[in-house]
């Protein structure tokens, strides 16, 4: 097996457009990460990225090209760090560029404390986070919802769980879609989803789901620092994860649904995870208001964790829970419709991000007004013991990659290589060496998510600020991280 | 034994084999669950009883595996021993699964979590009959 593979621009190589490709593949990268996906070619490794990013160029209704960014590797169908924008009314959509949690994202949110106010209490505050965050394997939330209930949960977001005095409107405003997407309808969801999904709202999960409290190590733009509310040594709390298995069971449902259209829309599929249907069709239609659940079932789970944190603050350090604000909330797995620029024309586009990372530029409508001048905060999770980033959006990113960012490092290294190479009470021990303290649920979950596994996120970064589609506001550090 | 798990970045592979399908189909869902708890740790104290279908035999042995997640979560149990009845065709294009799945309520304490698989996904399917066996394998989405 060869890909061609040519470099474009110091920081963008191409998979030219031949055979059934309707678009060139285009990734963001440098010649190290790039480096790194053709050697797993030359390999003959069967499962590749560059594979994928070539797989999804043949689907029909593509526009500009199949792109990936930095934190690129193997996913299942779409590669992890892939956006597909297809044209609503030629295009596809599809559950392989979603994947099977939806509107799996991050949400930051700032408090007032430094570094220095929190000094010899960690302990104590990672002690009542591990308490009170519901997390790991078979955990249920602290909302309790009756089953009917999770239907309100589908239609109205995080604007529900804060009906239910988990969170302020003020959370609201700073999250993408302020928390709540249109065009959701709970009769596309199964009663198995909802099953699953009624007495997990406000659940971390586990896998790379984590909460961790990080204090702002450096400041690289003054001016969007300042409009975001960042200051050097601030105590930030970020938390990643997603819908749960009520979006699990959305994909797993849609999938089987997906894979019925392809054969009645004759679509070619060049990989079985690939299926898909015409957006347009009623299948794509019925799985595009489910999607608009799960992303709506994310925003209210994150919702719930954000309220959770700020009690813990509050018992653990006497923090005034109104001080903690939220910075932005932002998803990573999600399939949105958008205005963008093709060929210099405004179209409609059905936009997937798998692992990417909505990053609007600027004077667009949908970032909130304090930071309309500056762009959307770009919410990039790091590992456990290295750093997590904020950037912001660009007009370029707007023109080059459909406003969108990295998501985060990317995994260099399988979890079952990574059980190999690491013990979870070495990665705790010596994490520990460097005061980050680690509270997990699975030992083997600590072992797989070692930041060995992972690429180095400033190398990720590095790429997208420097190609301009994104820019560096600030840096922060773990110092403590719950994981599921 | 016999199933094995695969390299993926950032998922898990899982391979299953065994002289008959159906045991396979079975050696599929320990991988699956091995990914989750320990099932050596997991007592077989209650049942539930799974049927499902679909299109072709690979597609099969992912519905099965995500009929399973989806039992194993709504009844906040995990598995540990199945038995998989009868697999048949249906039709020309159509398959029927008939088996049950032996475990008992999650206990975190007791079961030694490990990580929630979110699904089982068509990505890397494949089902071969080869030297006497019937290999299935697919990659789970965690």
């Amino acid at each position: 097996m060869t890909i061609e593979l040519k470099q474009a621009s110091e920081y963008i190589w191409e998979i030219p457009k031949t055979g059934e490709m309707l678009v060139p593949g285009r990734i963001y990268a440098d010649a190290g990460l790039i480096k790194h996906l053709v050697d797993d070619v030359n390999k003959g490794k069967e499962w590749n990225a560059l594979v994928q990013i070539r797989n999804v160029a043949c689907l029909p209704g593509i526009q500009k090209a199949s792109l990936a960014l930095a934190d690129v590797h193997p996913g299942y169908g779409f590669a992890i760090g892939a956006i597909g924008a297809f044209d609503t009314e030629t295009g596809v959509i599809s559950v392989a560029g979603v994947g099977f949690d939806c509107n799996c994202g991050v949400r930051t949110l700032k408090t007032q404390l430094t570094r220095d106010d929190i000094k010899g209490k960690e302990e104590g505050l990672a002690n009542e986070l591990y308490k009170v965050i519901p997390a790991g394997i078979g955990s249920e939330g602290k909302i309790k919802l009756s089953f009917s209930q999770i239907d309100e949960v589908l239609v109205k977001g995080a604007k529900y769980a804060i009906e239910c005095g988990f969170g302020t409107q003020e959370d609201l405003t700073f999250m993408e879609e302020e928390g709540c997407v249109r065009g959701a309808d709970p009769k596309t969801v199964s009663r198995e989803a909802k099953e699953r999904g009624f007495n997990q709202v406000g659940t971390l999960g586990s896998g790379n789901h984590y909460l961790e409290v990080q204090y702002v190590s450096d400041i690289f733009d003054e001016k969007a620092a300042q409009a975001f509310g960042l200051f050097k040594g601030q105590i930030l709390v970020s938390i990643h994860c997603g819908s749960r298995a009520l979006g699990h069971q959305i994909g797993t449902d849609y999938l089987k649904t997906l894979e019925e259209a392809s054969r009645r829309y004759n679509i070619p599929v060049r990989e079985r995870e690939l299926v898909c249907a015409p957006f347009k069709s009623e299948e794509g239609q019925r799985y595009f208001k489910a999607i608009n659940c799960g992303i709506n079932a994310a925003f209210a789970n994150r919702q719930v964790l954000g309220h959770l944190t700020r009690k813990a603050f509050a018992s653990a350090l006497g923090t005034e829970e109104r001080s903690i604000r939220t910075l932005y909330d932002i998803g990573h797995n999600t399939a949105k419709l958008e205005k963008h620029k093709v060929d210099g024309k405004g179209k409609d586009l059905i936009v997937h991000r798998k692992g990417a990372t909505r990053a609007f530029g600027p004077g667009r409508p949908e970032v909130p007004d304090a930071y309309k001048s500056i762009g959307q905060p770009v919410l990039v999770g790091g590992t456990m013991g290295t750093a997590s980033y904020i950037l912001h959006g660009t007009e370029k990113g707007m023109e080059e990659v459909f406003g969108t960012a990295v998501h985060g490092a990317g995994r260099v290294s399988s979890r079952e290589a990574a059980k190999k190479r690491w013990r979870a009470k070495e990665v705790i021990a010596e994490l520990g060496k460097s005061g980050i303290i680690i509270k997990g649920h699975s030992l083997s979950g600590v072992a797989e998510e070692a930041p060995g596994a992972y690429k180095d996120v400033t190398q990720v970064v590095d790429v997208v600020h420097n190609a301009g589609i994104a820019r560096k506001v600030a840096m922060s550090r773990p110092l403590i991280a719950i994981k599921g | 034994m016999p199933y094995e798990f695969l390299e993926h970045e950032a998922d898990i592979g899982i391979r299953a084999w065994d002289k008959t399908l159906e045991k396979a189909f079975a050696k599929g869902a320990q991988a699956l669950f091995e990914i989750m708890v320990d099932i050596k740790k997991v007592k077989k104290a209650s049942s539930v009883e799974i049927s499902c279908e679909a299109r072709d035999i690979p597609a099969l042995f992912v519905e099965w595996l995500n009929m399973l997640l989806t039992q194993a979560d709504i009844n906040k149990m995990v598995f540990r021993d199945f038995k998989v009845t009868s697999i048949e065709p249906f039709g020309y294009d159509l398959y029927k699964l008939k088996g049950t799945a032996f475990g008992e309520k999650l206990d975190p304490q007791r079961h030694i979590l490990k990580v929630e698989p979110k699904a089982a996904t068509y990505f890397g399917l494949k089902y071969e009959f080869k030297d006497g066996a019937h290999y299935l394998q697919c990659v789970v989405d965690v």
